[in-house]
């Protein structure tokens, strides 16, 4: 954890962009989530980490409601994005998704163009009037993942052809198409190489000048390198939750430690 | 642990060249089971072939039938008394009247042929043509009244026993012992043969033709049949393709997994295993008696045969929908699609070359069921085409399994040819359903 830029890191903002209260998941009889209690700031990297099966996706999904797809999924307390509830009745899980935008562990396109796969979203939310402005959002997005310069001259071949790097930032850029205000990542370099995953990696820096971007992930380097502040979740509790510097080298909490150091997980 | 006991005792390896015990008897048990494979796949192409060049053998002679060519005077005399033309006045001219015309015309052509035996009587003559000439001819007449009083080339189907001497169905040794035909007349048409009056031509009336009565085989054609047919087939489209896939969409996607959810499932897997002769007793009692439609009519056909389709085309369908990897719905749902945008747009595409394979093939299911169009009067003789579409649905109709179970009832040996005739025609609609199938499946077909 000794990587350079951990000390460049300072939150530049306090705004919560998202803040979950007393959040408590069930999966039928089984209690994932205990109790969690998070902010989540605006135009901030938010890394979850934990050992597998310690419910930071259950938590991931849960604040756009991805887990709503879910029959036996129940999920207590309050989330607030921007201080409404997503849970409350009248939400709309369509409308909240929109804001809320994922990306998931494997590359998934839609078996369609890669135009077609960045212009569904803006199109099913209506956010364009034509083809000219549904053209220069998809430019935008591609370009905001850094995928344009690689395919602007085949905007017509499917997504599926592109390779594994490729084929996730054009995931991102569906995701970024719809200008959602937080970005939801779920291991989105798990199934990466390593170029790939220092594009991506890099590409989610950039993302954080427009975006709040939460990201799930395995790798401790990897949260190191891209986040700002890192959650620590272990047995469905957060254990620890503050700045990455102070997580990766003065953890307060002695299983966090145990964590970061390799005796547990 | 001693050296001794952790090495092996000093045995020699064997050589990798040779094959222990063991591996023979694998290699042996491999070769075994390949070879019962192969030998079942072999069955099964024999039986094809048997079956194929059975159905071919005696089937192939529908399509080719014995034709007499003749030159017919319309005699103004007989055929228009008054002379007015008027169509009332020719209509009421009998079939009487036009087979002893072409009673007649053959004469006169075999007597300027000098191919009259001596001794044939006229009515000997005219019994070599088919009972089904005459009508013919009066029908041509009709639709074109010009021609009373001309001299027109007529084709004149040969009697069906004619026809099966040059099928070799009629040999003279049975013509003896038959009532219908002579050894002399036999005679008479393989010299007329000879001579290019009577020859084997392409017989679109088996294609086009209604059926035709017991005396008349060689006139017999399956004409009504395809368009009963072909108006079920409509209404089983129609009917069970939106409605099973709207069924299987909401069973798999929306519905929820309860007790009732359960029974439904089921139910439906079991409606798909209900011999099918059951949906003719529920078609008869649900939609001609107390329903009220009419009897042997493609409506209720149509209907019996959506039921019966229903089932094969939602298990398919559910299946088509499930395989659908679940990423993709995530990834619908993760940039904000609804859940029904999330199936139209991206599912159901997915999931068409499956849905359509299934329902392809219960479509092409229910084409060859014959048992449930008994039950509801569809085996009755129906000599009328049915009128177009939709009240063409309620006249009465019948379909081509169903057409070749009746002419395997009947007596005349000619019906096995017409019959076998029939099952070629069914065969190339199912085959070309399923290449349909195959061809839909491979255009729609996307990869992830």
């Amino acid at each position: 954890m000794n990587d350079m830029r951990l000390t460049e890191r300072a939150v530049e903002t306090k705004d919560i962009k998202i803040a979950a209260h007393d959040v408590q998941v069930y999966y039928g009889a089984s209690h994932a989530i205990k109790d969690v209690h998070i902010d989540i700031l605006d135009k901030t990297v938010t890394a979850f980490i934990g050992p597998s099966g310690c419910g930071k996706s259950t938590f991931l999904r849960c604040l756009n409601r991805m887990n709503d797809t879910i029959d036996i999924c129940r999920v207590e307390g309050e989330i607030l994005l921007d201080g409404e509830d997503i849970y409350d009745k009248k939400v709309d899980p369509v409308q909240l998704r929109a804001r809320v935008g994922m990306v998931f562990q494997k590359p998934n396109p839609f078996p369609k163009s890669i135009y077609d796969n960045v212009a569904y979203g803006p199109k099913i939310h209506g956010l364009v009037k034509n083809k000219a402005e549904l053209d220069a959002v998809v430019e935008s997005s591609l370009r905001k993942a850094a995928l344009w310069n690689e395919v602007k001259d085949r905007l017509d071949a499917p997504g599926t052809g592109l390779s594994g790097g490729q084929q996730q930032r054009l995931c991102i850029a569906r995701a970024v198409a719809t200008s959602p205000e937080v970005l939801l990542m779920d291991e989105p370099c798990s199934a990466l190489d390593p170029i790939a995953t220092a594009q991506v990696e890099e590409l989610i820096d950039e993302l954080r000048e427009n975006f709040s971007v939460v990201i799930v992930t395995h790798s401790m380097q990897q949260a190191a390198r891209v986040s700002q502040r890192t959650a620590f979740f272990h047995l469905g509790n957060l254990v620890e939750y503050g700045e990455t510097g102070q997580i990766f080298t003065n953890p307060k909490d002695p299983r966090t430690e145990s964590y970061i150091t390799g005796r547990i997980g | 642990m001693t050296a001794e006991a952790t090495n092996m005792p000093a045995k020699a390896r064997p050589s990798l060249y040779a094959i222990d015990p063991r591996t023979k008897r694998r290699n042996a048990a491999e070769k075994r089971f390949r070879l019962y494979g192969v030998a079942a796949v072999g069955f099964g192409l024999l039986a094809l072939v048997v079956l194929l060049s059975s159905v071919l053998g005696s089937g192939l002679g529908a399509f080719r039938q014995s034709v007499l060519t003749m030159q017919v005077p319309l005699d103004a005399a007989v055929l228009d008394k008054e002379g007015t033309r008027d169509p009332a006045a020719i209509a009421k001219v009998t079939t009487i009247a036009y087979g002893k015309l072409l009673q007649d015309a053959l004469t006169a052509e075999l007597t300027e042929k000098a191919l009259l035996p001596a001794g044939m009587k006229p009515k000997d003559v005219g019994g070599m043509i088919s009972k089904e000439a005459p009508a013919q001819l009066r029908n041509l007449v009709l639709a074109n009244p010009d021609l009373i009083g001309t001299t027109v080339s007529f084709d004149a189907l040969a009697n069906g026993r004619i026809d099966g001497f040059f099928k070799g169905r009629v040999t003279m040794e049975s013509a003896k012992l038959d009532s219908n035909v002579s050894p002399e007349q036999l005679e008479l048409a393989q010299a007329m043969r000879d001579a290019g009056l009577l020859a084997l031509k392409f017989n679109p009336g088996f294609i086009f033709a209604p059926d035709a009565s017991e005396l008349r085989p060689e006139a017999a054609g399956l004409g009504v049949a395809i368009l009963g047919s072909a108006y079920m087939m409509l209404i089983v489209l129609v009917l069970s393709l939106p409605i099973g896939v709207a069924a299987s969409i909401y069973l798999e996607e929306f519905a929820p997994k309860n007790r009732f959810t359960d029974l439904i499932e089921v139910n439906i897997a079991n409606l798909a295993a209900v011999p099918s002769i059951v949906f003719g007793i529920l078609g008869l009692a649900a939609f001609i008696n107390f329903g009220g439609l009419p009897q042997s009519s493609s409506v209720v056909g149509g209907l019996v045969l959506t039921l019966m389709t229903l089932p094969r085309i939602i298990i398919p369908a559910r299946a088509a929908l499930k395989s659908v990897p679940p990423s993709i719905k995530d990834a619908a749902l993760g940039v904000g699609a609804s859940k029904t945008q999330t199936i139209f747009h991206h599912v159901l595409p997915l999931a068409m070359p499956g849905i359509l394979t299934g329902a392809i093939i219960g479509l092409a299911q229910a084409l060859g069921e014959t048992a449930p169009l008994l039950l509801i009067g569809m085996v009755a003789f129906v000599r009328d085409y049915p009128a177009a579409p939709p009240e063409g649905f309620f006249d009465p109709a019948s379909a081509i399994p169903v057409q070749i179970y009746s002419w395997t009832q009947r007596a005349d040996p000619a019906f096995t040819e017409r019959a076998s005739g029939a099952i070629i025609v069914l065969l190339v609609f199912l085959l070309v359903m399923n290449s349909l199938a195959v061809v839909l499946r491979r255009k729609f077909e996307r990869r992830w």
